[in-house]
């Protein structure tokens, strides 16, 4: 009886092992949710794009609460999904702890570095395209005042920041920003009402170009921006769409260029830290049918200008992550 | 109308209550396109049929005993205190400042400080609204529910700017020293040679729960204190009469039901984060209310409605793992059972109390 019963274990061990062996990759989305318009939307579109490319198919989790962060990513690694990618920084010291129990499986966190032999950490030169957004807002401008809203208070969203005033200040030296960010908690990136608020108090100060970069409280803040007639920037996601001839350009950060590759490369998943900058295509600024009017032949020359000049070196766009500070208000 | 036998009462009406929940819940499945059979199977699996299920569904029970059992101490003074959400929240701020003050040894020398820093937070929060209903009659409920906003921005305020670690952007305590790391039932049950899954988050704090579940059993049952508070909630004249000071009453019981909420923070910050974060609670003062009515204020019934919303819980995470119901329709689920087992109690007691008046008569 006790053999059969081992025997009937080592069966279900080897069942379980084959299907292992050809597992699919797992997505865990951050508690905004899927559908955020942005940062979480990006990496859902990147894996529903490897999915309709390759005809396999994928597990995805939108957590509900904070103990399942440690029960996702437990659960998809003991099932065998391989990778595992997760979206977002609350997962870092979710992940330290997580990492090394499973040796044979590959992670994959965005936004975050996580040092470990079998995790990849994206992190995005998010300040180098808000540079480049930076020059076409102060280009723009007729007011020569323009505007930021961050999401939450957090040295990732003042690295935006910070790389967005440069670019302004690279291309109109006189020019002001206007600077303000949502809140200091989760709740400042899903806070549509707040956004519109601020962008409406940045344009009574003058402001006629607005960036956001505030996860779905920016949806408030252009809203706001097209009610008032004047430009604003989107963020993560092509966001030209949502108000058409409004949105003067979007920051795209490419998180779906990241899942997908991510899932492409499977259990042979390289891992480190990958930076996803201007010269990868990992971020950029975003030009379409929607807003291809108002981009101006000179605002392109000189965008595509600072572009070359940072791929090349030329041009260095100081980090705030680098040192916390920012060298310009 | 003539009162329900008891075994009705307690029995009878919370499964038909559930049994309703399910079957609505079953046909919301349906309508989605998923299998309903399929699902509750999975869900019952996925929170029992494995000591790694158990291990989830009993922290997150674990989590309910102490809220509920914080809501019962209150309501058998006939006080509805709405803010264990809120003592929760600072209760957990209580064990952070413990755990974080000194590097500990050893739990055995962490733990009872961090319960009294747990109890001493938690029972302090419920202090100031309890005072106002016993001297300045404000109402409990208003004042409960404003207080868990209260505490909320607090622990904002505090974990933004004060005990965030330099550089994170987690609005979280920085990770506890090692020596508070809780044994968890793994490690408890290895002693006794019983294996349990090393994975979950249930740890020792279940053990204070059930303790917790017994203490208040004989509090309000076999003390002179707990007659006090039975007395004063059925009748504040005749405990008065009786020489019981209202104001003594509701400031003891809600001392004794904010420090209960209070602890448990051990289970979920202490036990399983080891670091406070920002919605540490999760809702779990909330669910308590749900889960100290299903249980009829008692003890036992409320570490029974603890296990069934723990088992909602996990089983609820294993549907979103694999089957594609969207996390929403879980939390449909969920509320279908509050509503059913907690809100909506009459709409099966009335037509029970009824057939069973029918049957008497026709017995006479």
């Amino acid at each position: 009886m006790t053999f059969f019963n081992s025997f009937l274990g080592t069966a279900a061990a080897t069942a379980l092992c084959a299907g292992a062996a050809m597992a699919d990759p797992a997505l865990i989305f951050d508690l905004g949710g899927k559908f955020d318009k942005s940062f979480n939307e990006a990496a859902h579109k990147g894996a529903e794009r490897w999915a309709e490319d390759t005809g396999n198919s994928y597990n995805e989790i939108e957590l509900q609460s904070e103990a399942q962060r440690e029960q996702a990513l437990r659960r998809f690694a003991k099932a065998g999904n391989n990778p595992i990618v997760m979206t977002g920084f609350a997962f870092g010291s979710v992940l330290e702890e997580v990492a090394p129990d499973y040796p044979d499986t590959k992670f994959a966190i965005i936004d975050m570095v996580v040092d470990a032999p079998n995790v990849r950490s994206v992190v995005f030169n998010e300040h180098q395209g808000s540079y480049l957004v930076g020059i076409l807002a102060a280009m723009a401008s007729e007011t020569g005042t323009v505007g930021f809203i961050g999401g939450m208070d957090i040295p990732l969203i003042r690295k935006f920041a910070c790389g967005y005033v440069q670019g302004v200040k690279a291309a109109d030296p006189d020019a002001e920003v206007i600077q303000n960010m949502t809140g200091s908690t989760p709740a400042a990136w899903n806070d549509p009402v707040k956004g519109g608020e601020l962008a409406k108090a940045q344009i009574s100060q003058g402001a006629d170009v607005i960036y956001a970069a505030a996860g779905g409280t920016g949806v408030g803040v252009l809203q706001a921006a097209a009610d008032e007639n004047i430009l604003s920037i989107g963020v993560d996601s092509n966001q030209n769409y949502m108000h058409p001839g409004e949105v003067l350009t979007s920051m795209v950060k490419r998180v779906d260029n990241a899942v997908y590759e991510a899932f492409d490369q499977g259990a042979d998943l390289e891992t480190g830290i990958k930076v996803m900058g201007l010269a990868n295509d990992g971020v950029g600024y975003a030009v379409d049918r929607f807003n291809a009017d108002l981009i101006t032949e000179e605002m392109k020359t000189a965008v595509e200008k600072a572009k070359e000049s940072i791929v090349s070196g030329e041009v260095i766009v100081h980090d705030y992550m680098s040192d916390g500070t920012c060298p310009v208000e | 109308m003539p009162r329900l036998p008891n075994w009705a009462d307690v029995v009878l009406i919370p499964a038909l209550s559930l049994l309703i929940a399910f079957v609505l819940s079953g046909l919301v499945i349906l309508a989605i396109g998923e299998n309903p059979i399929a699902a509750l199977n999975m869900m019952v699996k996925g929170a029992m049929g494995s000591t790694y299920g158990w291990g989830y569904t009993l922290y997150y029970a674990t989590n309910f005993m102490f809220t509920g059992l914080a809501f019962a101490v209150a309501f058998h003074a006939r006080m509805f205190n709405i803010g264990a959400e809120g003592q929760a929240m600072m209760g957990g701020l209580g064990v952070a400042l413990v755990c974080l003050a000194v590097d500990w040894p050893h739990w055995a020398l962490a733990l009872p400080v961090a319960v009294a820093g747990g109890v001493a937070f938690g029972a302090l929060w419920a202090l100031i609204p309890a005072w106002l209903q016993a001297r300045r009659g404000s109402h409990i409920v208003i004042t409960t529910i404003m207080f868990n906003f209260i505490a909320a921005s607090i622990l904002n305020y505090v974990l933004v700017n004060l005990m965030r670690p330099e550089g994170s952007m987690d609005p979280a305590t920085a990770r506890f020293p090692p020596g508070t790391g809780l044994p968890t039932l793994h490690d408890i049950l290895a002693v006794a040679g019983i294996p349990f899954s090393q994975e979950t988050p249930a740890n020792i704090s279940f053990l204070l729960a059930v303790i917790a579940c017994v203490l208040v059993w004989l509090l309000i049952w076999r003390t002179r204190l707990g007659y006090g508070i039975r007395a004063y909630g059925h009748s504040e004249a005749a405990a008065v009469y009786a020489g019981i000071s209202p104001v003594r009453i509701v400031v003891i019981a809600m001392l004794i039901s904010g420090g209960l909420a209070g602890m448990m923070a051990i289970n979920n910050v202490m036990g399983e984060a080891e670091r406070l974060v920002l919605n540490a609670v999760e809702g779990a003062g909330f669910i308590g209310i749900a889960v100290a009515l299903m249980g009829r204020n008692h003890p036992f019934g409320i570490f029974l409605a603890s296990l069934l919303f723990g088992f909602l819980y996990q089983g609820g995470a294993e549907l979103a793992l694999w089957m594609s119901i969207p996390r929403e329709l879980i939390v449909v689920i969920q509320a279908l059972v509050i509503l059913f087992t907690g809100a909506l109690d009459n709409m099966v007691r009335m037509p029970l109390e009824k057939l069973f008046a029918v049957l008497q008569k026709e017995r006479a």
